[in-house]
């Protein structure tokens, strides 16, 4: 589903990915872990081209992700995001936020992206939120809109950056819950997160990194357990020791 | 105060003008402000390039000089507009570079994450232009839109230097058959407060509307 090679970026004297390669099949959970600035966001980013790489290759279902332009605003509209500051659109409703991208792309009819709007709400257990504007509500709410938002693009992989870092940690697990539950649905999903228990319980497969480079990948047990290398050993005292 | 009430219809008809030249230039304005700060964000180089030197000629040319140079200057090369639409197309593409500058300050201030949210969702440049960022850049700069439309009220009086008969070149014509200028245009400069005093109310009044929840 998701096919990268030797990807390279740069922020001017800052290497932040360096050859990375990485493979996502269909409906595969992939969580993505490592210290701060080792890259993972940079590479969740490159995955739509938020971030243009310096070299390298992103496909995506086949497809090379072209530059900037229709043909990515296409391929995009394939690939939901969900960003650690939640980005719902401030000026409009839960509601016209989840029903905008539908009827302006994909050309649904207002009534018909309403009614699919609905019930994604629900399902992240948000409907009665629909009518509200984005600061009106709890963080933990905010970032399930914006998960019922990447949904009603109908993706075929969703990409999570760090999407439980903004939160107060009483509405951490109603979001885990949320993303647990895509997972279990056979979502294709990227997530790069701090939260190992998460890694633990849903991945397929968990990728450390660290300096930009992919240091380790592995099954979540036997990573957790024995990891290979130095580097994860370290940072997976660091983090599971408290 | 008879040389005012003797004179009501002029005084009426310029003022009559004044207000049309402002809102039909405020209304061009805003449309080449809006499609000029676009072009400033584009991401082709081109569009950027080219939004800029209208903005850097525009603003670095004083009003008079334009109005005159459109006036004596069009019918040279073959284009004949009346001396109303004339005065209406430079003040309005005048008063739009600064537009401009105003509107793309407010979709500077628009946080990065709302663009790149729109893009992630597959929407255009365009269309997160014009669905997401700048319904809330032009929510944050009503304050200086404000200040640009009392701007635009204020210079219309230029236009009666290239025969526009608006409200300072009618209270003109009035005083060289009364010879009272001290009455004649403080009428007129209360005239011009005034309809100021209504822009700077509709202002707040739409800055409290359109005011956004962060």
């Amino acid at each position: 589903m998701i096919e990268v090679r030797g990807l390279h970026k740069r922020f001017g004297a800052h290497t932040a990915l360096r050859d990375v390669d990485l493979d996502v099949a269909k409906g595969e959970v992939v969580v993505v872990i490592g210290p701060s600035g080792s890259g993972k966001s940079t590479l969740c980013r490159c995955l739509n081209r938020l971030e243009t790489p310096d070299a390298g290759s992103v496909r995506v279902d086949g497809a090379e992700l072209p530059a900037e332009g229709r043909a990515l605003a296409r391929l995009r509209a394939d690939v939901g995001m969900v960003f650690q500051s939640f980005n719902l659109f401030q000026h409009k409703t839960v509601l016209e936020n989840v029903t905008l991208a539908p009827v302006k792309v994909r050309g649904l009819s207002r009534a018909e992206a309403q009614q699919r709007a609905r019930e994604l709400l629900d399902r992240v257990g948000i409907g009665a939120q629909a009518d509200k504007l984005p600061a009106q509500l709890s963080g933990g709410q905010q970032q399930r809109a914006a998960i019922a938002r990447a949904l009603a693009m109908r993706p075929k992989a969703l990409l999570f950056d760090e999407p439980t870092s903004a939160l107060d940690p009483e509405m951490i697990g109603e979001v885990l819950d949320v993303m647990t539950g895509l997972a279990h649905d056979g979502m294709t999903m990227v997530v790069v997160t701090h939260e190992m228990g998460f890694a633990r319980r849903v991945a397929d497969r968990v990728v450390f990194m660290a300096d930009g480079e992919v240091v380790e990948t592995g099954a979540p047990a036997a990573f957790f357990d024995s990891p290979a290398t130095d580097r994860a050993r370290d940072f997976l005292a660091k983090v599971l020791d408290h | 105060m008879n040389v005012i009430t003797d004179h009501l219809p002029e005084f009426g008809s310029g003022l009559l003008l004044t207000v049309e030249l402002t809102l039909l230039s405020l209304a061009g304005a805003l449309v080449a402000g809006i499609v000029v700060a676009a072009m400033r964000v584009s991401p082709v180089g081109v569009l950027r390039a080219a939004g800029m030197a209208y903005v850097e000629t525009l603003q670095n040319i004083p009003l008079l000089v334009w109005l005159v140079l459109a006036v004596f200057g069009l019918p040279e090369i073959g284009v004949k507009a009346g001396l109303f639409t004339t005065a209406v197309v430079v003040i309005s593409l005048y008063q739009g570079a600064y537009t401009a500058e105003a509107v793309r300050s407010g979709i500077n201030a628009v946080p990065a994450g709302q663009g790149e949210a729109a893009r992630a969702l597959g929407l255009t440049f365009t269309q997160s232009l014009r669905l997401v960022i700048l319904p809330q850049a032009l929510r944050t700069v009503v304050q200086p839109l404000g200040n640009i439309a009392i701007m635009t009220l204020m210079n219309t009086a230029l236009a009666a230097a290239v025969g526009v008969v608006e409200l300072t070149a009618a209270a003109n014509r009035v005083n060289l058959a009364e010879a009272q200028p001290i009455w004649i245009f403080v009428a007129a400069g209360l005239a011009y407060m005034a309809l100021s005093g209504v822009v700077g109310l509709a202002t707040g009044t739409l800055e409290r509307k359109l005011a956004i929840l962060r």
